[in-house]
């Protein structure tokens, strides 16, 4: 059974460890908040210098001021701190962020990384913190789909779109696998019950090696979320 | 004579701001937009403007206008698309050829800034290496990785937001509101911050979050947006 939306990043959030300082892009990724397990003590670290991410705000509670990069009102945990923005990235660059969560377009074998420029023809360049969050933290685990709408592979030997950053990616966390980047390439740790090991292969483009402890990849049943 | 960074006018604020300057605009996701600054310099409309800004296009800050205006010739941004799936009359000027654009990384964007203010002509950063917006940029290996050379950013006019003052332009910012603005600051010949109240009294040394030695102008101005 293939996961959906909500299944994709509650299985990413089951490896985040405790004390950890954590980024969520923007999109899916930041759905990882709503499923730490209990019991953890985890840090959200937000581009624009927020050292502890809250739950989103409501209703009167919402100021303009405190936002995260998706410009999304927000509240702050206890223990929480602001920075500027050159401290906020000298943060991601000098390696103090355990891990980050990000979308992507396609992620290679050798973990090269696209996943901020679809080359629109004349649409303005977007990239915001994605090089720096890529290229900087400690580690960079990828939540997405395993196929493009059209069927196509986003597991790939080399990726086609322009790069976010070479050989960063550590985790692939899809519908249908859970997967990690080592020497021998991609390495599927989980892969979900109803699809052999050869369809996996044969809807990516990249070579797969089983982890000899290969396990079932299962998820409780939760709610859809918006694409 | 006692310092006072007080000035009672948006004009006030910008005067002296000419043609071909390049200025700074804080803000990030709908906080730290200067927006009465930003209106003022349209008002004041310069030509040819460089707009160093981290994003160029965003719905809560009135950047847009002045480069819809044509007052702008190039934009430094990490962020540069238009919200709507045709073109924006900025990226309509840009497919031209009229308004040039640099694309960086968020935190090269920051660090270029912050560089500048800091005396730091350019510096290495592992961030961008093999990407587009690295092309043609030297490139030396420290520790066994790769690094690309950047330059720092400099500016004219960097116009911020802050919550308060005192008569020294000692800033304090509320939650995220400080973004880029405490960088920018730093990095320009003329800093002007609009605030929503100057203080009488001198904000206390520990509560000061960026000296008013960067600071040269403050008007008070309450926070208006789109």
């Amino acid at each position: 059974m293939k996961l959906n939306r909500s299944q994709m990043v509650w299985r990413a959030a089951q490896d985040i460890g405790d004390g950890w300082l954590v980024n969520l892009g923007i999109g899916l990724p930041v759905a990882v908040a709503d499923h730490i397990p209990q019991g953890l003590d985890v840090f959200f670290h937000s581009e624009n210098g927020v050292v502890g991410v809250g739950p989103l705000a409501t209703g009167n509670s919402a100021d303009t001021d405190l936002v995260d990069a998706g410009s999304r009102t927000i509240t702050l945990r206890t223990g929480a701190s602001i920075v500027d923005s050159a401290w906020s990235f000298g943060m991601i660059r000098g390696g103090h962020i355990d891990v980050t969560v990000l979308g992507a377009f396609e992620v290679a074998e050798n973990g090269d990384l696209a996943n901020w420029d679809m080359k629109v023809p004349h649409k303005g360049p977007l990239v915001g913190g994605a090089m720096d969050l890529a290229a900087a933290a400690k580690s960079v685990w990828i939540v997405m789909e395993h196929n493009t709408r059209s069927g196509g592979p986003r597991v790939v030997k080399q990726c086609t779109l322009p790069l976010t950053a070479p050989r960063c990616v550590k985790r692939i966390y899809t519908d249908l696998a859970v997967m990690e980047i080592g020497p021998p390439g991609v390495i599927v740790h989980e892969i979900v019950e109803g699809v052999s090991r050869e369809e996996l292969q044969q809807r990516s483009g990249a070579n797969l090696t089983f982890a000899p402890g290969c396990k079932v990849l299962a998820a409780p049943p939760l709610a859809d979320v918006e694409a | 004579m006692a310092i006072n960074k007080s000035v009672g006018s948006a004009q006030e604020a910008l005067a002296g701001v000419a043609d071909g300057a390049t200025v700074m605009i804080s803000g990030f996701g709908g906080a730290g937009f200067p927006n009465t600054l930003i209106k003022a310099l349209r008002d004041r409309a310069p030509k040819d403007l460089t707009l160093i800004v981290n994003s160029a296009t965003h719905r809560l800050s009135f950047t847009h206008e002045l480069i819809d205006a044509g007052m702008v010739r190039k934009v430094v941004c990490s962020a540069a698309r238009g919200r709507d799936k045709g073109l924006s009359p900025f990226e309509q000027l840009w497919k031209d050829g009229k308004i040039e654009l640099v694309c960086l990384p968020q935190g090269t964007l920051a660090e270029a800034i912050r560089a500048g203010g800091a005396g730091i002509p350019a510096f290495f950063t592992p961030v961008g290496f093999a990407t587009d917006l690295t092309k043609g940029k030297e490139v030396r290996v420290f520790n066994g990785r790769e690094h690309v050379l950047e330059h720092a950013l400099t500016a004219d006019l960097a116009i911020i937001r802050a919550d308060t003052s005192d008569r020294y332009g000692n800033l304090t910012f509320r939650y995220t509101q400080a973004n880029f603005g405490p960088a920018m600051a730093t990095a320009a010949k003329l800093a002007v911050a609009e605030v929503r109240l100057i203080n009488d009294e001198p904000t206390p040394h520990d509560k000061v979050q960026l000296p008013g030695i960067y600071v040269d102008r403050v008007l008070v101005a309450p926070e208006i947006k789109p």
